[in-house]
C-alpha cells in the first residue's frame, strides 16, 4: 500500500511543478507551499459551488442517468476483469502460503475476506480514477478550452450543475455498485482458480467463506467506495474546469485528474479503514 | 465620442478590466440603441473579445457600468444574471459548439432547459431555426463532420433559439474563405433587418463591418480611438485609425 502512495505523490508532486514552472522561478519552498493553499483553496471554493449547484433545483435528472450509464456500465467490464485477475492472484499466492502453515481449510475465508474488505473497494477505486478521472478531466477540458462552457454559461445553463454535479453524483452512486461486481468476479474466480487445484463446489467454497462474516464486514466497505466515487468525481471534474493552454492544458488535466484522485483514494481509504475498524471493531 | 440616447439597450460606461499589470480595456463608454449594429475594431489581443465577454459577465470588469435593457449586470445575482443573458444571443469565434451533441440537440440545448415547448413544437422550431441559416440537412451530424463555415450557421441558429434581443458576434468571419466570410456578413444584415436585433460584431474585417454595422468602434490601448462610419474613420486625422483603415480597406 504504502509504495503505490508514495508513487502517485512523487507524480502528483512532478505533474503540479510542470504545470506551473513559469510561476515557481527561484523561491521554491515557498512558491511549492503557496501553490498547494491556492489549489486547497480553490478547491474548497470549487466545493461549495457545487453542494450549492447540487442541491437547488432544477435537477438534470436525464444528464445524471447519462453520467451513470458512461461512468457505471462503460467501467464495468474493466472493473470486473481487474476484480476476477486480483481473485485469481488471491487464490494462487495464498493457497501455497496456507497449505505451508497447514491452514488450508481458511482459504476460502481468505478470499472472501480479502476481496470484501480492502481488494475489491480498492481495485475499483483505482480502476475508475484511472478510467473515469481521465475521461472527465479530458472532456471537461476540452470544453473549456474551446469556449462550450462559457457558451454554456452564455445560454443561461449552470456548467456545475449540468456538467459537475452530475458527474460527481454519477461517480458516487456508481462506485459502489461497480464494487459489488468487482467484489463477485473476485470471489468466483477464485473459487474457479481453487477448484483448478483441488476440487470444491462453490456452495461449499461460498458456505466455508462466509461462515464468519458479519454485516459489518461487507456494507461499511463497499459504502466507503462512495467517498472514493466523490473525490474521483471533485477532482477531476475540477481539474478539468481549470484547463488552461490549449491541447497541452487539456492533456495536463487528464493525467492530474488521475494522478490527484489516485492519492486521495488511497489517502482516504487509510482514514476509513481506520475509521470503519474504530466504530465496527 | 458616443452616441448618448436614451434608449440604449446596451449602456456601457468606464469600463475597466486588466490582466495583472495589463490593462485590456481602460474606462470604455458605448451605447448600443434597439436595433443598431455596432462593429468593434482594433487590433488582436486589444480586448475585442473581453469586452463581449464582460457583456454576458463570463468575465467580471475591475470597475464600470455595464446596463442591458435597463438592468445593472455587474451586480446581479446568479438567477437574474441568467434572465438577461436569455434576452442576450452569442456567436463564439470557433462557434464553441457543444462536441458530444447532433446539430440539432445544439440548437435544441437552450430550448430544453428555457422553454416549456413539447418535443414536437422544439423539433419544429430547431428546423426553422436551421432552415433560416441553410443548415436544416445535417441534422444528424456531429460538430466534427461539419466545416467551420458550417459550426458558425449552426452556432448562429443555437445564439437565436431563445428570441434574443441582443445578439454578440466574436469574429464571425474569422478563419473562413471570402465566399463564406461574405455569407456569414449576409446572414448577419438579413437578421438585422428581419428580426431587429441589436448587435454588436467584434471583427477585423472591416469590409465586411461596412456592410452591416450602423457605427464602428475602434479599440486601441484599452480606450475607444474612433468611432463613426466608415468614411468617418477613414477621414480621421489619427496615425492608428488612418493605418488601420487603410490597410483594412485595400
Amino acid at each position: 500500500m504504502i509504495y503505490p502512495a508514495i508513487f502517485v505523490l512523487a507524480a502528483a508532486i512532478s505533474g503540479s511543478l510542470a504545470a506551473s514552472r513559469a510561476r515557481m522561478r527561484l523561491n521554491f519552498p515557498k512558491n511549492l507551499f503557496t501553490l498547494v493553499f491556492e489549489w486547497f483553496g480553490e478547491l474548497g471554493f470549487f466545493c461549495a459551488r457545487l453542494f450549492r449547484a447540487a442541491l437547488v433545483p432544477p435537477y438534470e435528472f436525464g444528464e445524471l442517468l447519462r453520467q451513470c450509464d458512461e461512468i457505471g456500465s462503460k467501467s464495468l467490464p474493466l472493473v470486473a476483469l481487474a476484480g476476477a485477475a486480483t481473485g485469481v492472484v488471491l487464490s494462487l499466492q495464498t493457497r501455497d502460503s496456507l497449505i505451508r502453515f497447514g491452514a488450508k481449510s481458511f482459504l476460502p475465508s481468505v478470499i472472501v475476506f480479502s476481496i470484501i474488505k480492502e481488494s475489491g473497494p480498492i481495485i475499483t477505486g483505482l480502476i475508475v480514477s484511472g478510467r473515469v478521472g481521465a475521461g472527465i478531466g479530458a472532456q471537461l477540458g476540452s470544453m473549456k478550452v474551446t469556449e462550450q462552457i462559457d457558451a454554456m454559461e452564455a445560454s443561461a445553463v449552470d456548467p456545475y450543475k449540468f456538467l459537475v454535479a452530475t458527474r460527481v453524483l454519477a461517480c458516487i452512486l456508481m462506485l459502489p455498485l461497480l464494487t459489488l461486481a468487482s467484489d463477485f468476479c473476485g470471489i468466483f474466480m477464485g473459487w474457479i482458480a481453487n477448484m483448478l487445484a483441488e476440487p470444491i463446489s462453490l456452495r461449499l467454497f461460498l458456505e466455508s467463506g462466509f461462515k464468519n462474516a458479519l454485516f459489518s464486514d461487507f456494507i461499511p466497505p463497499t459504502l466507503k467506495t462512495m467517498v472514493f466515487g466523490f473525490i474521483i468525481g471533485l477532482v477531476s471534474c475540477f481539474q478539468g474546469m481549470r484547463t488552461l493552454r490549449g491541447t497541452e492544458g487539456v492533456g495536463r488535466s487528464a493525467t492530474s485528474s488521475v494522478v490527484l484522485s489516485s492519492l486521495f483514494v488511497v489517502v482516504a481509504d487509510v482514514l476509513l479503514v481506520r475509521l470503519i475498524l474504530t466504530i465496527w471493531g | 465620442m458616443t452616441n448618448q440616447t436614451n434608449d440604449s439597450l446596451i449602456a456601457i460606461k468606464g469600463l475597466r478590466k486588466a490582466f495583472g499589470k495589463q490593462k485590456v480595456l481602460d474606462g470604455i463608454n458605448l451605447q448600443v440603441a434597439k436595433g443598431e449594429t455596432v462593429a468593434v475594431l482594433g487590433r488582436s489581443g486589444g480586448g475585442k473579445s473581453v469586452l463581449l465577454k464582460l457583456l454576458i459577465r463570463l468575465q467580471t470588469p475591475d470597475s464600470g457600468s455595464i446596463r442591458i435593457a435597463g438592468e445593472e449586470i455587474t451586480r446581479l445575482e446568479e438567477k437574474q444574471l441568467n434572465d438577461v443573458r436569455k434576452k442576450i444571443g452569442f456567436l463564439f469565434q470557433q462557434a464553441a459548439l457543444y462536441d458530444s451533441l447532433t446539430v440539432e440537440e445544439n440548437v435544441a440545448f437552450p430550448l430544453r432547459r428555457h422553454t416549456n415547448q413539447s418535443a414536437a413544437e422544439q423539433k419544429d422550431r430547431v428546423h426553422e431555426l436551421l432552415a433560416d441559416v441553410e443548415m436544416d440537412q445535417d441534422l444528424e451530424k456531429l460538430p466534427s463532420q461539419i466545416s467551420g463555415g458550417m459550426q458558425k450557421r449552426v452556432g448562429l441558429a443555437r445564439a437565436l433559439a431563445l428570441d434574443p434581443e441582443i445578439l454578440l458576434f466574436d469574429e464571425p468571419t474569422a478563419g473562413l474563405d471570402p465566399i463564406t466570410a461574405t455569407e456569414i456578413g449576409n446572414l448577419i444584415l438579413e437578421l438585422k433587418k428581419k428580426r431587429h436585433l441589436s448587435a454588436i460584431v467584434v471583427t477585423h474585417d472591416v469590409q465586411g463591418a461596412k456592410a452591416y454595422s450602423d457605427r464602428m468602434v475602434l479599440l486601441h490601448n484599452g480606450t475607444i480611438q474612433a468611432e463613426g462610419s466608415l468614411a468617418e474613420l477613414q477621414r480621421s486625422e489619427d496615425g492608428f485609425v488612418a493605418q488601420f483603415v487603410g490597410y483594412g480597406s485595400k
